[in-house]
């Protein structure tokens, strides 16, 4: 990054906190141009939101369950974006499988950066053996492939599951980047002047790491839990594909699972292979290129060197 | 040899190994209800015609004894895992666990192996000369365009693979290994027949990780062109071409060798997905079939197996690390 966009952003980071609202608008708008990753990816997410919110007031989204509709239909009056095998209108399907598969997301990834939170600031404020142990328990659970784990606590609670259930099994594996990440941050922070200043005049270590820490690390925090929430819907997206999800919900990957155990392919219904996909497709490519953009913003230093 | 840290990454290796084991061992008894003993009540019940599943229920006792102590049970589980006994297929008794295991490991080791190489070699050049200097202009554009494809997991573009190169323009199979009529042999018609139904799985899992591999080798390759050696092999008069692989390259490629351990577990857990889309005869292949049947027995035993696999993978490169790179330390 150029020394101009560091000061950029640092000037912008103290608008955005004193300024006027029209001013603060005006900044962060200048800011996102700056940054496309950040404003074509929040575009791609805003469109999603736009269509599952819009889609569930002006669509019934009861037509999302089988024997709803006629059966495996391409599109048409009526079922624009056609149906499934087992009766569903698949707009609907659509509608409400990105809003599950979000906020499956949502509740695993802030579960995990919470925990996250809580551990990273345990071990890198603290230290000594609460650092040691963390230090090596997140060093070990990192080497174990998470979908495999997650196939194995899925399975265990086959049939009974539902999307609430599925988060909260993919949130006991979301902490461990979060509490690496987070805690190689509080370290760094933790020699910062203001931190060394606020323990000279005598703050406890919880006014310190709430007060003074906290708020600096929000941006960081904030980039933190885009990642942990595009980990946790790619892990509950696979889960899904491969027949571990709720079967009664509509949710995005039971609708790819129920697409290829059904063979859609074989019986060329490419409208129900599409649609799942092109969905699927913005969602990761939306959430990924927020995730970089509030990299970008959070941490200037790390940005591009070439 | 520095021995300490050596025997550190030993324990380890065995921390991970067991601790996953006994997950494998504590979480049906710690469900709501065993599945495992509800799946095979559920098939005595339906009577005992179905391949003598008394035979089954007699192994399953006498293997976990639920009559002794849980920690009895518990190391007789762990004896029955160090020589490789991992029960038997519930739906498919008396097959063993091991046995379906072991049919299925080549294909998954080849198909993963083949194109994590690739995918690593190539991302690794990509990245290296979007860093130089005078390279061409298109792989500028390349590498970004390769960086939005791994924000997919493997099997989504595998599905939008086998939509336009099998379904529309039908030039590669939709599923499978090989030919339905195949006669497995070591003929070239056979061996082009895999290759043909293996292409489109490999391809998946190379493009959507050719851009992490670009990504890290291109902040290597820039921390590598200003080194001194770089500017002395220019003085020197050596050519472009050779200062590129023999001098940049080399250097910057060593430490990608340990981004390539930590992502041995993502590329595993990736590929069990590639496999159950594309209906590749490997391991995920059985494990999908297994969770479809609720065979606990085989999902456990894959489960455990792919865990293994890459924690003792991670462990070799560790080693290996410092043998192909003085400058790592172990």
């Amino acid at each position: 990054m150029s020394e101009d966009a560091m000061t950029k952003s640092a000037e912008l980071s103290y608008a955005m906190r004193t300024g006027a609202l029209g001013r603060r608008l005006r900044l962060g708008w200048y800011y996102l141009i700056a940054n496309p990753n950040l404003l074509i990816g929040m575009v791609l997410l805003l469109v999603l939101v736009a269509f599952s919110l819009g889609g569930q007031i002006f669509w019934d989204t009861r037509l999302a369950y089988p024997l709803s509709a006629p059966v495996a239909q391409p599109p048409m009056p009526g079922h624009p974006f056609g149906t499934d095998t087992a009766g569903r209108d698949l707009l609907a399907v659509m509608i409400l499988g990105t809003v599950l598969t979000m906020k499956v997301g949502l509740i695993a990834g802030a579960i995990g950066v919470a925990i996250g939170t809580l551990l990273a600031f345990a071990a890198g404020f603290y230290g000594g053996w609460v650092d040691r142990i963390v230090r090596t328990v997140v060093d070990i659970v990192l080497t174990v492939p998470g979908l495999l784990v997650l196939i194995i606590l899925a399975s265990t609670l086959q049939g009974i599951i539902s999307s609430t259930s599925m988060a909260l099994v993919i949130a006991a594996l979301a902490w461990r980047e979060p509490t690496r990440q987070i805690r190689s941050q509080v370290l760094v922070m933790r020699e910062a002047e203001y931190v060394k200043m606020a323990r000279m005049s005598g703050s406890r270590g919880w006014q310190i790491i709430l007060f003074d820490m906290i708020p600096n690390l929000l941006p960081y925090l904030g980039a933190t839990l885009v990642a942990a929430v595009a980990g946790a819907v790619l892990a509950s997206v696979g889960l899904e594909a491969l027949g571990l999800g709720p079967r009664q919900e509509p949710t995005l990957g039971m609708t790819v699972y129920w697409m290829m155990t059904e063979s859609a392919f074989v019986r060329g219904l490419w409208w129900w292979i599409i649609e799942p996909l092109i969905v699927l497709i913005i969602l990761f490519v939306g959430m990924y290129l927020v995730s970089i953009g509030l990299d970008e913003f959070a941490n200037p230093r790390l940005r591009k060197r070439t | 040899m520095p021995w300490v840290p050596i025997v550190k990454r030993v324990i380890m290796l065995f921390v991970v190994i067991i601790a996953a084991a006994s997950i494998n061992f504590v979480l049906p008894k710690l469900a709501p209800k065993n599945p495992v003993e509800d799946k095979i009540m559920e098939h005595a019940e339906n009577g005992a015609q179905m391949n003598d599943i008394s035979g089954l229920v007699a192994a399953y006792n006498e293997k976990f004894g639920l009559d002794k102590p849980i920690m009895v049970q518990y190391f007789n589980y762990l004896e029955g895992l160090a020589t490789f006994d991992l029960g038997y297929s519930i739906t498919f008794y008396p097959t063993k666990v091991s046995d379906m295991i072991l049919n299925a490991l080549p294909w998954t080791i080849g198909l993963v192996f083949t194109s994590t190489i690739i995918a690593f070699l190539l991302g690794s050049v990509l990245g290296a000369l979007v860093a130089w200097r005078n390279s061409a202009r298109i792989i500028k554009y390349l590498v970004p365009g390769f960086m939005v494809l791994a924000a997919l997991p493997y099997y989504l573009l595998g599905l939008v693979m086998i939509y336009l190169f099998a379904f529309i323009w039908r030039i590669f199979p939709l599923s499978g290994g090989y030919s339905m009529f195949a006669i497995p042999s070591m003929d070239w018609s056979y061996i082009a027949d895999v290759l043909h139904h293996s292409l489109l799985p490999a391809l998946s899992i190379v493009l959507t990780s050719v851009g992490t591999w670009a990504l890290a080798m291109r902040g290597m390759m820039v921390t590598v062109q200003g080194e001194d050696y770089m500017v002395y092999a220019e003085a020197n008069g050596i050519g472009p071409v050779r200062r590129f692989l023999g001098y940049g390259v080399r250097n910057a490629m060593l430490p990608q060798i340990t981004t390539l351990a930590l992502h041995i577990g993502h590329i595993a857990g990736g590929a069990v997905l590639v496999e159950r889309v594309f209906g590749y005869p490997g391991l995920g292949m059985v494990l999908f079939q297994a969770i479809e049947g609720a065979d606990y027995f085989v999902i456990y035993g894959v489960v455990l197996m792919i865990i293994v696999m890459v924690a003792l993978a991670m462990f070799l490169m560790d080693l290996l690390g410092p043998v192909i790179d003085p400058r790592v330390k172990l």
